[in-house]
Formats: structure tokens, C-alpha cells, sequence
């Protein structure tokens, strides 16, 4: 007789019983959904490196690529700046550009990537049970992967420009898993609307495009034009890229405040996206 | 604790529906536009409808049905790819898949690198996968196309890695959905062989298909859906009989058709 590994009722992916019942109010179970989403978690950096993969990440032309077209996007952005302010700008203003601009940039790929990855994921869906949420996240980790060697630009470009350096730097490591946490909740955002509206993806330029405007990465954050001063607490980029900015360019330690505003912005943002797709992902199989 | 003596698949009282669109492609425009219109292009639909049966363990279980009757749906009930509405499902033992549209997941990637992505989704460790590898690529028989784009591949060649991943995964429980219609004469040979041995392991499959004779020969269970309902479940002879009779035809025209 075969004997048969078993955990509870409720591990509902990979262990050898399974127990399907209908979601209460529309959620699956959090502890097995959590589990089982540990569980293939080789699933989801495999996926991530194949599509690094395809865009030649491996290669040193790839990586190279990755360092050199945001560095001609700051050289871009650097040059507008200096013709509507009507004065050229310093080095500090190139470095704080760049720190905003990269970040901003991982943030945007992580939605452009998270808003196809359910969608493109359309046969293994189809084919296959497994934590929706994978899809999304694997995608931010992909963004992630081609963010980093633009921190390598960073170190060089704040070197030049005579940052501040010292242990406050060590502070930019929570602030950065804030944005990541950020950019999470709105890859899942992205990628259920995808799903229902599939032409949410060709709006996402566009509205990246106003946001970069609105958020304080051409500017310094005291330079907020005085009309979207009101507003800004309402843009979340204004208190992670604001944050950002000032700590890794200026060596402004972010006040409580500051942190109060990342973390509820950065968490809320991800419980929201979290919840809006797992109490959609049941009817990914017949939308797709 | 499931036992030897427990089914190998368990539906209680199943009830599944869900909402899907008429439109082929949903966008926020055409939502908007029937926004204005006070039109909507949700529609619910009731696949499953209070359906119960047992699958003992080592059975082959035909499914038969005209379009539209739940089958497809079943199947992926049954994979926990689409939890029940109400009632209850309970597997015991590894499930793999076959459902229509096979393994290929992303085009643009290898053969290679869709079998690794699949079996790490269906909860394959790497080492299992590894170790499965080479397995998949003989049986497949792809050759050297196992390391080119999927995109290059003819459907035969679709069908025969979806097939051939589905069966190594290690599977207790097979669900087949009309897949084997992949593959020229030699290879359906040799999946039928394929799935043969994998009754005498023991295995349990659940096969959807419109080819009655493939009923007959291969199953030893059967059950008719109609309408998302049950109509009938007993040995196969006697299921493919009361849906022949229904479906008010000859049994010669549907038995030619291909598995």
C-alpha cells in the first residue's frame, strides 16, 4: 500500500490531500495561501530569471545596457531641467536626479511588468493551481534585478558630487525595502486590473509619465510647486522618493513623520493589492 | 488521514459558478462605452450544479457530455484551480494536469525552460526536476528542439511536451481534458501505453473526451454530465449506451472519431 506524506487539511497546494471548499468571502485561507506561496517561491525566481534571461541580463552588453539607457535618461532629464529653470543645475542636482529617477524607474517596471505577468501567465493558470500572487511578485523581483546595477551609477555619480557619507546611509536599506514593499502592492494592483481591462497597460505610460512630473525627482522636495503642496501627502512617491532623495543626496535623516508616511503608504499600498487580487485570482481561469 | 482504502477523489454536493465576459478582449473603453449605454457584459454562469460522485483509487474515470456541459470545468476543480462555489472536493494524492491547453506557458521561452517552470509551479522540487529531465525530453521525442523558442513548435510537438510533462510529474491522480488528440498515430500509441502503466501504478485518472470508444476501452468508471448536472454514473458500457441513445445518433459516427 503507498503510503502517503501528509500535513493538514488545509495545505492546499503540494501536499497530498486536498481539501477544496468554497472561499469565505471570497478569500482563500491566509495560512495555506502563505505556505503554499513559500513553497514555490523557486517558482517565482525561476520565472524571474527567465525573463531576465530574455532580455539578455546575462550578457555583459545586456548589463551594460541597463547601466547606460537610465543614465542617457538622467543626462535627458538633466539637460530639460537646466532649459526651464532657465540655470544650469550642480552635480548634487545630477545626483539627486539620478536617485530619484532610478528609483522611480524600478517602481514603474515593477508596475509595467506586474500589469502582464498574470495575463502573459495565461496557460500555466489555466493549467495549474498555485499562489496567483507569485506572478506579480516575480515580476518586481525581475525589476528589482535591473535596478540594481543603477545603484552602481549612483555610488560613482554621489562620489563626484561630494554626497554626504556616513553611517545615515544605512538607513537608505529600510527605505528601500519600503519602496519594494510599495512597488509590490502595485505590481498585484496593476496586474488584476489588467485582467479585467485589458488595455490598462497602454494607459500605464501615460499616468507613470504625470506621476514622475508630480513627484519630487526633477525638483527637490522643498521645491514642491506651491499649487500641489496641499496634495503631496497624497502621493505616496512623495515620501519614499522624497525620503530617498534627501538620505542618500543631502544626508537629511527622514523625521518620524517621514517614516510614519513610508510605512503606511508602502503597507497599505501592499494589503490593498494583496486583497484586491486574491479575491479576484479565482476567476483568473475563466477571464483569461 | 487518507488511506488506502479512501477514494482517490471525493466530490460532494459541487456547485460552481462564476462570472466571466462576453467580450473577447475587455478594455476600459468598450467598459465605459457600455457604461453609457447602461449595458453590461457580465454573465454568470452556472457550470457545475449539485454534482457528487467517487473516483476509487486506480480507477480510470470517463467523462462524457455534449459542449458546454461542465466537463472542462470539473477538471479544473478538481486541479484546485477553481475552488467550488459550494459543496465540497476532496483529492488524495498528487494531482497532475492535462488540460487543453498543455504546458506551454510562455512562447518566447525554451521547451526547456517551460518544463522547468511548470513542474516548480506544480510543486516539483529543482532535484525532482532534474532527475525527471531527461525522462520528459526522451519521451517527447523533441530532439534538439527541447532548447528553441516553444513558438517554433508545431501543435503536434506542443501537444507531445504537455503530455510527456504531465505523466513524470509522479502524479496519484492524472486529469486528461481531450489532450491526446496531440501527436501523430505513433505517439497516441504510445500515450495510451503511457497511461496504461500508469493505472497498473495504482494511478487514478480522470479522462474528458468526446471519443466514446476510447470510453470503452480505457475506463472502467464513467460518469454523463448534462447541463452542469449529473445524469448518469456507472460502468462505462452502460454510460456510453444512455448517451449514444441520447445524443440520437449512431454509434459508429462518433466511435471513429479521433481519442
Amino acid at each position: 500500500m503507498r503510503t502517503v506524506p501528509v500535513g493538514g487539511a488545509d495545505d492546499d497546494y503540494v501536499l497530498e490531500r486536498h481539501v477544496y471548499e468554497p472561499h469565505r468571502a471570497g478569500l482563500p485561507k491566509f495560512g495555506p495561501y502563505v505556505r503554499a506561496l513559500w513553497r514555490r517561491r523557486e517558482f517565482g525566481f525561476e520565472l524571474s530569471r527567465s525573463s531576465l534571461r530574455a532580455a539578455h541580463f546575462g550578457t555583459v552588453f545586456g548589463q551594460l545596457w541597463l547601466v547606460i539607457s537610465p543614465l542617457l535618461l538622467g543626462a535627458v532629464y538633466f539637460v530639460l531641467v537646466a532649459i526651464i529653470s532657465g540655470q544650469s543645475q550642480g552635480a548634487e542636482f545630477f545626483a539627486h536626479l539620478l536617485a530619484g529617477l532610478f528609483v522611480f524607474y524600478f517602481i514603474a517596471g515593477a508596475m509595467t511588468a506586474g500589469s502582464k505577468s498574470v495575463v502573459g501567465g495565461g496557460r500555466l493558470i489555466m493549467n495549474m493551481a498555485f499562489p496567483r500572487v507569485l506572478l506579480p511578485l516575480s515580476s518586481v523581483l525581475t525589476a528589482f534585478m535591473r535596478f540594481l546595477p543603477t545603484m552602481a551609477v549612483l555610488v560613482v555619480v554621489g562620489a563626484i558630487a561630494r554626497v554626504p557619507i556616513g553611517a545615515h546611509l544605512l538607513l537608505a536599506l529600510p527605505l528601500l525595502a519600503f519602496i519594494v514593499v510599495f512597488a509590490s502592492g502595485m505590481a498585484m494592483v496593476f496586474a488584476t486590473l489588467q485582467v479585467y481591462f485589458r488595455d490598462t497597460s497602454n494607459f500605464l505610460p501615460y499616468f507613470t509619465r504625470m506621476w514622475l512630473y508630480l513627484s519630487p525627482v526633477l525638483y527637490y522636495i522643498d521645491q514642491v510647486p506651491e499649487g500641489l503642496r496641499p496634495f503631496s501627502a497624497f502621493n505616496p512617491l512623495f515620501w519614499l522618493i522624497g525620503a530617498w532623495g534627501e538620505l542618500l543626496v543631502r544626508g537629511n535623516v527622514p523625521s518620524a513623520t517621514v517614516w510614519l508616511g513610508c510605512i503606511l503608504w508602502s503597507v497599505g499600498t501592499f494589503v490593498v493589492g494583496w486583497l484586491f487580487l486574491t479575491s479576484r485570482e479565482r476567476e483568473f481561469a475563466v477571464r483569461i | 488521514m487518507p488511506s488506502a482504502s479512501d477514494p482517490a477523489v471525493e466530490v460532494s454536493h459541487l456547485d460552481i459558478t462564476y462570472r466571466t465576459t462576453y467580450e473577447k478582449v475587455p478594455t476600459l473603453k468598450s467598459a465605459l462605452v457600455r457604461l453609457g449605454r447602461r449595458q453590461t457584459a457580465v454573465r454568470e454562469i452556472q457550470a457545475v450544479r449539485d454534482v457528487s460522485f467517487e473516483v476509487p483509487q486506480g480507477a480510470v474515470m470517463g467523462i462524457v457530455g455534449a459542449n458546454g456541459a461542465g466537463k472542462s470545468t470539473l477538471m479544473r476543480s478538481v486541479a484546485g484551480i477553481l475552488p467550488p462555489t459550494a459543496g465540497r472536493i476532496v483529492v488524495n494524492g498528487r494531482v497532475s494536469t492535462l488540460l487543453a491547453l498543455g504546458v506551454g506557458f510562455n512562447a518566447a521561452l525554451s521547451g526547456r525552460e517551460n518544463v522547468v517552470l511548470g513542474g516548480l509551479a506544480a510543486g516539483l522540487t529543482r532535484d525532482r526536476l532534474e532527475e525527471r529531465y531527461e525522462e520528459i525530453a526522451d519521451f517527447a521525442e523533441l530532439g534538439d528542439f527541447m532548447d528553441l523558442p516553444m513558438k517554433t513548435y508545431s501543435s503536434g510537438m506542443y501537444g507531445r511536451l504537455a503530455f510527456a510533462v504531465a505523466v513524470h510529474m509522479e502524479p496519484d491522480i492524472l486529469l486528461v481534458d481531450e489532450a491526446l488528440s496531440a501527436g501523430d498515430a505513433k505517439f497516441k500509441q504510445k500515450a495510451q501505453a503511457k497511461m496504461l502503466e500508469l493505472c497498473q501504478r495504482a494511478g487514478t485518472i480522470l479522462l474528458v473526451t468526446h471519443a466514446l470508444a476510447t470510453v470503452k476501452d480505457l475506463c472502467s468508471d464513467a460518469i454523463w454530465l448534462h447541463k452542469g448536472q449529473l445524469i448518469q454514473q456507472g460502468k462505462p458500457e452502460e454510460i456510453v449506451e444512455a448517451y449514444t441513445r441520447f445524443l440520437k445518433v449512431g454509434e459508429s459516427a462518433i466511435t471513429d472519431e479521433d481519442v
